[in-house]
């Protein structure tokens, strides 16, 4: 293992400590509880908006808090969900009176973690509502497995729902509306190399030089088939088809194309299979309202893709374009 | 025979020095169909548990489970978090108000654990979970217990359905929980949660069998 680090079990509070010195006009980092917390939260006559997960996936969450997007971030250890007492403390920390979203991404740790959080909430009276992100078309949903996993729809949904909280929105609404976002998006992603988590010491999974896993989610699991290295256009296109079948996207649908890297992959492959998946939306009638390229939602170093695509409508198109303003995403209007 | 407080307090120490040992074995099994931090977030949590306990000595046996519950739920993480923790938490529901516990009441306590496990994460048996260990290793208990086995025997016969349950998960492919992802390519790898759960069986007889002997 080669990683710049100097003790696995810093990492987390260690690049905490280094976000809050790198943007003290945007966020507080509350180093023991690992939270992530919006510089002016809790913002009055507002929802507030929280998420988290595993870290190792940066700038997710941390880099999307501030103004515009989320209120806190819960920081779990690398791969691991945070813990109740961190989305607790979070709820109570941004609540600005109007009550707390919880936007949960499919883990089963993160989905137990969060639920219990939510019941300490309410039973000091913050209204809370969760909504679980499930976009990943990789994973059957079915009895027989957990649901599909919360990707890169994860990213959009909480720019869009941070976007309708800042104009004023409910909470119902704005769990509505991310109900919505995660309704009209599909993801699928996949590695040319494994990742590791720095406690564990080695790769959670091995690949051949040669091979790669198609299906992968954002942590170290493997993915659901794995073969040989092809072109980027046959592997977009492998990822591509899945996701439009799915949903179906449409003829004279519009959507906003997410293309993410996985941490390892450059921009320059990134706009390799950006130009591919423009050409499989035009063959098949839709038209790219918005787009975002790089990474975003990432496991670590591992070198891989994964694509995004959101079925967008008016509402989400102006809210995708109002202001926002955190360290990993910034616009004005 | 009675399962004594002192008792409880040398079973978490035992596990908790066990899942140290077995850190690595365990985060392993958990990187061929998981994310690879069982024994790792396990670890964690229960050297907490140990650090805790010097202050958690003087009460009840159900303020002793419940300290642990707490603590597991604040700083293990991912699902076996929650469902340790719960565990815990509804063990020590179970043996509330009591001094010490007979065989029916370990009994009781055991089942109450399983309960907790099955509510927080919603398995069933042979969905290759850590109730695969547990629910056949309560069955084994209760029923010995009910034919008039003392606690040893009937832990002894608890630990030997654990390790049957444990294996069990070999050939299955799993239903919840990450490993579900994978679907087939799931079959052939023990799950994590029931090996570490079979070590938390095994050393509660541990625990009695040092006493007892």
């Amino acid at each position: 293992m080669k990683k710049l680090i100097n003790n696995p079990e810093d990492v987390v509070k260690e690049a905490l400590q280094g976000m809050a010195e790198a943007y003290p006009e945007l966020i507080r980092v509350d180093v023991e509880n690992q939270l992530v917390v919006r510089k002016e939260a809790p913002v009055q006559g507002k929802v507030g908006i929280v998420s988290g997960g595993g870290s190792g996936h940066e700038p997710m969450h941390g880099g999307f808090v501030g103004k515009g997007m989320l209120d806190a971030a819960c920081a779990g250890q690398v791969f691991t969900s945070p813990v109740p007492d961190q989305m607790y403390t979070a709820a109570k920390d941004v609540n600005g009176g109007k009550g707390v979203l919880f936007i949960v991404k499919n883990y089963t740790g993160d989905v137990m973690n969060f639920d219990l959080a939510a019941e300490m909430a309410q039973a000091e009276d913050i209204q809370v509502q969760s909504v679980v992100i499930d976009d990943d078309v990789a994973v059957q949903d079915s009895l027989y497995t957990a649901g599909r996993r919360g990707v890169g729809g994860t990213v959009l949904a909480e720019k869009i729902c941070g976007a309708a909280a800042e104009r004023g929105d409910s909470l119902d609404d704005v769990a509505n509306l991310c109900r919505r976002v995660n309704e009209n998006v599909r993801s699928m992603g996949m590695a040319l190399t494994p990742a590791t988590v720095p406690a564990a010491g080695k790769p959670s999974f091995e690949l051949g030089p040669n091979e790669v896993e198609i299906g992968i989610g954002i942590h170290g699991e493997p993915g659901r088939r794995r073969m040989e290295l092809q072109s980027a256009d046959d592997i977009t296109e492998m990822l591509a088809e899945p996701i439009l079948d799915d949903l179906p996207f449409k003829n004279g649908d519009r959507v906003l194309a997410f293309v993410n890297s996985m941490g390892g992959t450059p921009y320059l492959e990134l706009y390799i299979v950006f130009n591919k998946l423009h050409e499989i939306l035009k063959g098949r009638g839709i038209s790219i309202a918005r787009s975002l390229v790089g990474p975003y939602i990432t496991s670590l170093e591992m070198q891989g893709v994964s694509i995004t695509l959101l079925r967008m409508d008016d509402e989400m198109e102006m809210l995708w374009d109002a202001p926002v303003y955190t360290p990993a995403l910034k616009w004005k209007a | 025979m009675v399962l004594t407080k002192d008792v409880v307090l040398t079973w978490l120490e035992t596990f908790a020095r066990d899942v140290e040992e077995n850190r690595a074995y365990l985060t392993e099994l958990d990187g061929a169909i998981g994310d690879n931090d069982h024994g790792t977030n396990l670890d964690r949590g229960f050297r907490a548990v140990l650090n805790s306990l010097p202050d958690e000595r003087d009460k009840p046996i159900d303020g002793v489970l419940k300290a642990v519950g707490m603590t597991l739920i604040k700083t293990v993480g991912g699902a076996a978090g929650p469902l340790y923790g719960t565990v815990f938490l509804r063990m020590a529901s179970a043996a509330a108000g009591k001094e010490a516990l007979s065989e029916a009441d370990v009994g009781a306590m055991l089942a109450a654990g399983t309960k907790g496990i099955v509510d927080r994460g919603k398995a069933e048996v042979g969905d290759k979970t850590m109730l695969d260990t547990w629910a056949p290793a309560v069955d084994a208990f209760q029923e010995a217990e009910a034919s008039g086995e003392d606690l040893l025997a009937a832990l002894q016969a608890a630990a030997g359905a654990a390790e049957e349950g444990m294996k069990s998960t070999i050939p299955l492919v799993a239903r919840k929980g990450r490993a579900s992802y994978l679907g087939e390519r799931s079959a052939g790898h023990q799950d994590p949660g029931a090996t570490s759960s079979y070590l938390l069986f095994k050393d509660l007889l541990s625990a009695v069998e040092g006493t007892a002997g």
